[in-house]
Formats: structure tokens, C-alpha cells, sequence
């Protein structure tokens, strides 16, 4: 009986420091990952990596201004593709979708969160590039946007549910229609955590690479035309870090600090706006 | 009865439990008596549970809580350093206010859940002390025919003898029960007052309850806390009729809680 | 909301069926609005299914069945089999799932059954942010920093002392398919940990009671009360964990080697079916060729189309009876 106690607790004993060591294992990386991206990162980070295009092989310097412009123009022209078709779409699930056909619309966008983002490139290649004859950023911002969508979706739906019923039926109740006072009580009550939902989305697509292969393409010059192919900086971190160029392996190691201080940062105000609702 | 009295199964002195900022529990110090039921009664937080559940160191999985003070199980403090909680709580074991029983288990394994963590005897002791267990909550001439069968497809009340089952079939010394009737209709209820009853030859009983009538069918003693004190301790019959402190006859008659 | 409502009083004044008619008018568009825009997510799913295919039909008519199990890949020659990179993908997602499900469920139990709710804290919020790290910066990661590593210590390493296996023979390349597993398994573990985590979290504390008031010591009542009660919605943590690699391009990609070949050796490069389409899809040398990697990117679709509607489905599964008894 005593030996089988004691083995009960050497077992647990055991099981417990296995959790701890999981632990660890787990979280080396994430500090391996970081240590690096400071180190390589900020030593090739200085002003004209924020001013300058890439140079060709071979010289030293230059820099992702292009692709950190490319960035910027996708994602905003993907928001304003995305977050209407995401927050509205969210306005019919909470405010009038029936619980059968909601189902079926939320279960869609969990399914379609989940569908490789390299596929959605791929659709938006046979949509858009084939008619269009062409590369072009707006191929990439619509790929970046069904990205976003289901994120979006999803996040504020929950937070519309979050708004208590009096305060709409406060705002019926004064004769106001149902859909001003969707607008202005219910999702003006819920902006807070409505932009929560939008900041993650925005990280989650401003580090996406695979649908923007076959879509915004990529481009070693300035552009800012939405018809024609646009740099964007994770499409330099890969062609730079797969190239064989000692000076390009430095730029993308600049571009990925900019990227992970660009998420960190998007992450946090996230948090900050999700804790102050 | 009071703390006079030598053959106390267990014994609170001076029994202090904080949660962060809050002091739940205040200086109490109360002796329950070897086979017999005390009954803890008392308005909604007053900390009756918070009591019962420091007597098998529940609190332990409480992020915050601090017991201070003793509670002595034959003598020995559960709260000294070398008192292992693991091996003390087979000797006290615990009914929760809502049925729990391990969804994942049939009716059976749930029953012998917590004997085979001692290791796993032979098939026909295992199958005779299932029987015995489910015999003892009345529960057996209903489920003997299904008794592999998921635990989930019982009754609420039925549930709840299976949980007493359960506990009983580690061989405790001690039975802790939390408003085990709260979740209950009133015939299921009437079923474990009659095992409080039955048990009480074998083990020693602790019960929470808001129901009074309850604590007056079936405890011994009952003790009325207020407020995380305790204000009167004593012989059931006394307490309900002639109570010495004015707030327990308050409470009692109905005036305030 | 003092504003809005002052903002509304004069329609209160005015005639009901103006009132009536312009609010019913107004509910009627929005509503339409938000109608139109919530089955857009439905039609985006279909159209996307629809479109895979009909740009599959080329290949699909020329390679039939033997697309599958097809050994050769040759867009010159225009012979088209997806074996090589089917297997590609099934080995490094499989093998990363089985070192990743262990680490990930051993992780989540340790935030929220073992340390103290400001430690777990911490530790998830740390998991979280490995989650929202880029692929493509665990690919910089890993054709940088990990495959030179694996190259120079681990391979060799392995070759010498576990190299009569067939999984361990060969030259050390350190862009292989081991590289490939072991990224998987440092992007999907993220995944895997904070879903789990999320069931736990939802396990109601009677069920722990229930354990430890019995005797149970900590890993007795994981065990007995914690797994069983969460089993379903760790299994759909586990298969979305799937559903991720198999899907995930860039990383792959980038420390894979990227060479059409199977072999039973860890050591040596291989493919996986995204990485041949983030290869070689913008530069098809034929029709014929991009068909070929769209009927790739089709199966690609089906595959986790499965593996995310049965994940979501488990997930489903699991909170209900929580939100019931809770």
C-alpha cells in the first residue's frame, strides 16, 4: 500500500515536471526566432532602409521602402474591401439571421479561416489576374481581403452579442428604426471591441505571403498603381531569404523585425482597445 | 457537546480562511462528534461552505485562498506540513451541491473511479463492491441491468446517489456534504435524507444546508454561522426550539436570511 | 445616449405612417445590405470550389485517375503525377502533428492545471504571439538559421548513429524534409496549445472537485476528471492543427529543398503540394501545367475542406454541454 502511494506520487511528480519541460520546448523557439530578428535585424536597419528600393545583387545597401508602401496600399485597399463585407455581414448574424441559415453562414467563414491561403491566391488568380491580363495590387488586395473577412465576421459578431437588448430596445422604444439604431446604438457600443477584431485581422494579413505569389506578384520598383504589380514587404522577406545574396539575406532580416515590430505593435493596441471596453 | 468532548472525529480551532481581501471564515472553533450528522446552517454567504470545504483542504485549488488555524482530523492537524492531502481526503471524502459525475464514465467505472487509484483489484472485488455501494445509496435495483451504460443517462437525483457511491467506495471515515440536495426534487431529496440516515452508523457527517427543515430531519447537531462567525453550536432539538442567541432564533423563525 | 435620441425626437411628432412607411423602407435596404454581405461568405466558399475546378478540367481530362498516384512531374514533356508531393505533404504534416499533439497538450495542461493563473497567463499570451508570427518569417527562421544548423550538428549526427534506418541515411543537405517537420511542428504547436488551452478552460471546476475530493493527486485528476471531459475538443484542436499543416506554403517552401522525389529518408529534400504551386504556378510553361497545379490546388481544398469542417464540428461539440451545466 505504501509503495503503491509513493508511486502515485513519483508518477505525478513525473507527469508535472513533463508539463514543465513541454513548456519550455515549446517556448525555445520563440525566443531562438526573436533573438535572432534583433540580431541580424537591427543591424542592417538604418535610414535608407526606409528610403531606398532594393539594389541589384552584389551592392551593398538599399532598402524595402517599396514593399513597406506595398504593404500599406494592400492592406488599406483590402479593408476597404474586407471589414464593410465582415462587419455588415456580422450585423445580419446578430441582429436578424434566423439560427439555421446563421449556422450554416458562420460554420462557412470557421471553413473558409481554415482553407490554405495559398488556394485563395490561386481563385484570385482565375478571378481577377486571367480577365484583368495581368499581375496587379488590386488582385493582391482582393486575396488579402477574404482573408480578412472571416476574421472580421466572426470577431464582431461576437462583440455585437456582447451589447446588452435594453439598450437597443431603448432606442426602438423612442420610435428609432431598427436600422439606425443598429448603427448608432448597437455598433457604436461595440466599436471597441469591433476595432479589436479589425487591428488582428489587419496583423493576421499584413504578414501573409502565399496568396500575394500569384496575385500583387511583387515588384523590385516603386509603384502605386492598383492595375499593376506592387511590392510587398513579406514577398521581399521570401525572395531575399531564399536568394543566394549575402546582402539580401540582411535586408530580409531587416524587413522581418520591421514586419514582427509592425504585428507586435498592432497586437498590443489590440489588446489595449479590447481591455478598456 | 461542545469542545469538550474526547471522541471528536474532527475539530476546527481557531479556523481563519481569507480569499484576497475577504475573511470568509472567522476564529471558529467547533468539534464534530464520531457517527454522528452535524448540520451547518445559515443565511447565504455566511460562509457555512467555505467551513465544510477546509476540512478536506478544497481550498487548495482556490488561486488566493489562506486557511489559518487548525482543523484536526483524530487528533492530528490535515494543515501541518507533512499531512499529505492527497492520502487525508480518502479519509474525508465530499458531496458536491450539484451531481458531478465524470461524464466520460459509465455508471460502473464511475462508482469504482476512485478505488482504483489505489490499483486495480480483481474483477470480482471490484464487481462486488460496486454492488455493494450502489445497494447502500438505494440505487442499485435501478441500474443493475444497465450498469455499463454512460452515467449522464440518469437522473438528476439519481446522479447524485451515484456521486455518494462514488464516495463511499474509497472507504472514507468522514462524508462532507455541500446543500447535496440543493439540484434535487423533493422525492430524490427524501432518498439521501434516509441515506444520511443510514450512513451515519458507518461514517461520520458533515452536511451544509440552506433547508432547515432539512437540518432538523436529519443532523444531530447543528451549527448556525453568521457572517462567517460561528454563533451557536448545539444539540438540533435545542437549537430549533430554544435557541440561546437572539440571531440564530432570528434566522430560525424566519426574520431575517 | 442622450444625443441620439434627441437627435430622433421630431420623428416621434411626426405622422405614424410616414413614420411606419420610412422606417420600413430604411429596415428593408439595411437589412438587405447585411443579407447580400453575410451569403457573400457563402458564395465565396462556393465560387472558390467551383473556380478550383473548372481551371482544373484540362488537367483532370488529360491525366485522369493516374493523377494521383503518378510518379513522374514533367511540365516539359507534359506528364503530370502528384504522388511525390502528396506524399510530401501527408509525411511532413503527419510527423509534425505527432511531435507537435504531445508538446501542445502537455503545454496547455501545464497553463491552466499547473501553474498559477499569472504564470499561465503569461505563458499563453507568449504561445499566442508565437501564433501570430508570419510564416514567412519562420521560413527566414529556418532556411537561415535551422536547416545550416541541422546541417552541420543534427543530420550528421543522426546519420552516424541512426544511419542503418532508412529514414536517416544519406548526405546531410539541411534543407529536408526534416527541416520541414520540424518548422511545422514549431507553427502548429502555437495552434494546437491555445485551443486546447480554450477547452480546458471551459471544464468546469466540479469535474476537478469531483477528482481530487476522491484522492486523487493532480495527474490523477487530469487523467480522470480533466482529459475525458475535454477528449472531443482537443481531438478538434489536434485536426485544425492538421488542417494548418498540410495547408502551410511559405515555411515549407523555404527549408523543404523542394525536390519531386520520395524517399524514405528524413535527411533528403522533398516536396509538398503547396510549395510546387507557390514554385511554379506563376511561371506555368503551359495551359497544360497550371491546370496540372490547379487540380493540385483542388485536392489541396477538398483535403482541408474535410479536415476544417470536421475540426470545427468537434469544437462545436464541445462547448455545448459546457454552456448546459455551467
Amino acid at each position: 500500500m505504501i509503495s503503491y502511494r509513493l508511486r502515485r506520487k513519483l508518477l505525478n511528480l513525473l507527469m508535472t515536471l513533463g508539463m514543465l519541460t513541454a513548456t519550455l520546448l515549446v517556448l525555445t523557439p520563440l525566443g531562438l526566432i526573436f533573438f535572432h530578428i534583433l540580431k541580424m535585424g537591427f543591424s542592417s536597419i538604418n535610414l535608407d532602409f526606409f528610403t531606398q528600393i532594393p539594389k541589384p545583387p552584389g551592392e551593398a545597401g538599399g532598402g524595402m521602402a517599396n514593399g513597406i508602401v506595398g504593404s500599406g496600399l494592400l492592406i488599406a485597399t483590402a479593408s476597404l474591401i474586407g471589414l464593410p463585407l465582415g462587419i455588415f455581414g456580422a450585423v445580419y448574424l446578430s441582429e436578424y439571421g434566423s439560427s439555421r441559415f446563421s449556422s450554416l453562414i458562420r460554420f462557412s467563414a470557421d471553413v473558409l479561416s481554415g482553407i490554405p491561403s495559398i488556394i485563395t491566391g490561386m481563385v484570385v488568380y482565375g478571378l481577377l489576374v486571367v480577365p484583368m491580363k495581368g499581375f496587379s495590387a488590386l488582385a493582391g488586395a482582393l486575396a488579402l481581403a477574404l482573408i480578412m473577412l472571416p476574421i472580421v465576421l466572426r470577431t464582431t459578431e461576437e462583440q455585437l452579442k456582447m451589447v446588452p437588448m435594453t439598450l437597443r430596445e431603448a432606442s426602438l422604444a423612442l420610435g428609432v428604426p431598427l436600422w439606425r439604431t443598429t448603427l448608432k446604438v448597437t455598433l457604436k457600443s461595440a466599436l471597441k471591441g469591433i476595432i479589436t477584431g479589425v487591428l488582428l485581422a489587419v496583423a493576421r494579413v499584413a504578414g501573409e505571403t502565399a496568396p500575394l505569389l500569384f496575385t500583387a506578384l511583387g515588384n523590385m520598383f516603386w509603384s502605386h498603381k492598383l492595375n499593376e504589380p506592387i511590392a510587398a514587404l513579406p514577398l521581399q522577406i521570401f525572395n531575399f531569404a531564399i536568394s543566394p545574396y549575402d546582402d539580401w539575406h540582411r535586408l530580409a532580416w531587416g524587413g522581418a523585425l520591421v514586419l514582427v515590430t509592425l504585428m507586435f505593435t498592432l497586437s498590443l493596441l489590440a489588446r489595449w482597445f479590447g481591455r478598456t471596453r | 457537546m461542545s469542545e469538550a468532548t474526547t471522541d471528536a472525529k474532527i475539530r476546527l480551532d481557531r479556523l481563519n480562511v481569507h480569499f484576497g481581501a475577504n475573511h470568509a471564515v472567522k476564529e471558529v472553533t467547533m468539534a464534530m462528534a464520531s457517527n454522528s450528522v452535524t448540520a451547518i446552517i445559515g443565511p447565504s454567504g455566511c460562509g457555512k461552505s467555505t467551513v465544510l470545504r477546509s476540512i478536506n483542504r478544497m481550498h487548495d485549488l482556490t488561486p488566493g485562498a489562506r486557511v489559518n488555524g487548525s482543523v484536526l482530523l483524530d487528533g492530528e492537524d490535515i494543515y501541518r506540513k507533512e499531512c499529505d492531502p492527497v492520502t487525508m481526503r480518502r479519509r474525508v471524502g465530499m458531496v458536491f451541491q450539484k451531481p458531478n459525475p465524470f461524464p466520460a464514465m459509465s455508471i460502473y467505472d464511475n462508482v469504482i473511479a476512485g478505488y482504483r487509484l489505489n490499483g486495480r483489484g480483481r474483477r470480482s472485488e471490484m464487481d462486488a463492491l460496486v454492488e455493494q455501494c450502489l445497494q447502500r445509496v438505494s440505487l442499485w435495483d435501478e441500474v443493475k441491468e444497465r450498469l455499463h451504460v454512460n452515467a449522464m443517462q440518469l437522473s438528476g437525483g439519481q446522479q447524485q446517489r451515484l456521486c455518494i457511491a462514488r464516495t463511499i467506495a474509497v472507504m472514507p471515515e468522514v462524508i462532507l456534504m455541500d446543500e447535496p440536495c440543493s439540484a434535487l426534487d423533493p422525492i430524490s431529496t427524501l432518498k439521501v435524507e434516509e441515506l444520511i440516515d443510514e450512513l451515519k452508523e458507518k461514517y461520520t457527517i458533515v452536511i451544509v444546508t440552506h433547508n432547515m427543515q432539512q437540518a432538523a430531519r436529519v443532523s444531530d447537531t447543528t451549527a448556525f454561522f453568521y457572517l462567517g462567525e460561528l454563533i451557536e453550536m448545539g444539540d438540533t432539538k435545542k437549537i430549533f426550539t430554544n435557541p440561546e442567541k437572539r440571531q440564530t432564533e432570528d434566522y430560525i423563525t424566519g426574520r431575517f436570511g | 445616449m442622450p444625443r441620439p435620441s434627441h437627435a430622433e425626437r421630431p420623428v416621434i411628432f411626426l405622422p405614424p405612417r410616414w413614420n411606419i412607411k420610412r422606417g420600413l423602407n430604411g429596415d428593408f435596404l439595411f437589412k438587405g445590405v447585411t443579407v447580400l454581405f453575410a451569403i457573400s461568405i457563402l458564395g465565396i466558399l462556393l465560387l472558390m470550389a467551383v473556380s478550383m475546378y473548372r481551371q482544373s478540367l484540362p488537367s483532370i481530362h488529360t491525366s485522369g485517375w493516374s493523377f494521383i498516384p503518378g510518379k513522374e512531374w514533367d511540365p516539359v514533356g507534359g506528364t503530370f503525377g502528384a504522388l511525390p508531393y502528396i506524399y510530401g505533404s501527408l509525411v511532413s504534416s503527419l510527423l509534425s502533428l505527432a511531435l507537435a499533439t504531445p508538446l501542445s497538450i502537455a503545454t496547455a495542461l501545464f497553463i491552466t492545471e499547473v501553474a498559477n493563473r499569472r504564470v499561465g497567463g503569461m505563458i499563453a499570451a507568449l504561445v499566442e504571439l508565437l501564433a501570430a508570427i508570419p510564416s514567412v518569417i519562420y521560413g527566414l527562421w529556418g532556411v537561415l538559421v535551422m536547416a545550416p544548423w541541422l546541417q552541420r550538428t543534427v543530420e550528421p549526427f543522426l546519420n552516424d548513429h541512426l544511419g542503418f534506418l532508412p529514414f536517416f541515411s544519406g548526405p546531410p543537405y539541411g534543407v529536408s524534409m526534416l527541416a520541414a517537420v520540424l518548422i511545422l511542428m514549431i507553427m502548429i504547436v502555437p495552434i494546437i496549445t491555445s485551443i486546447t488551452k480554450e477547452v480546458l478552460l471551459a471544464i468546469p471546476d466540479s469535474q476537478r472537485e469531483a477528482a481530487v475530493a476522491l484522492g486523487a493527486t493532480r495527474w490523477e485528476m487530469i487523467r480522470m476528471a480533466v482529459l475525458p471531459y475535454g477528449r472531443s475538443g482537443i481531438l478538434g484542436a489536434v485536426i485544425l492543427g492538421l488542417g494548418r499543416a498540410i495547408g502551410e506554403t511559405m515555411a515549407v517552401t523555404m527549408v523543404i529543398g523542394n525536390t519531386p522525389k520520395i524517399s524514405l529518408s528524413l535527411l533528403d529534400p522533398a516536396y509538398t503540394m503547396p510549395s510546387v504551386i507557390a514554385n511554379e504556378f506563376a511561371e506555368a510553361s503551359s495551359d497544360l501545367h497550371a491546370a496540372a497545379l490547379m487540380e493540385i490546388g483542388l485536392l489541396l481544398l477538398v483535403v482541408t475542406l474535410i479536415i476544417n469542417s470536421l475540426a470545427r464540428l468537434l469544437l462545436w461539440g464541445v462547448n455545448r454541454p459546457t454552456g448546459g451545466q455551467a
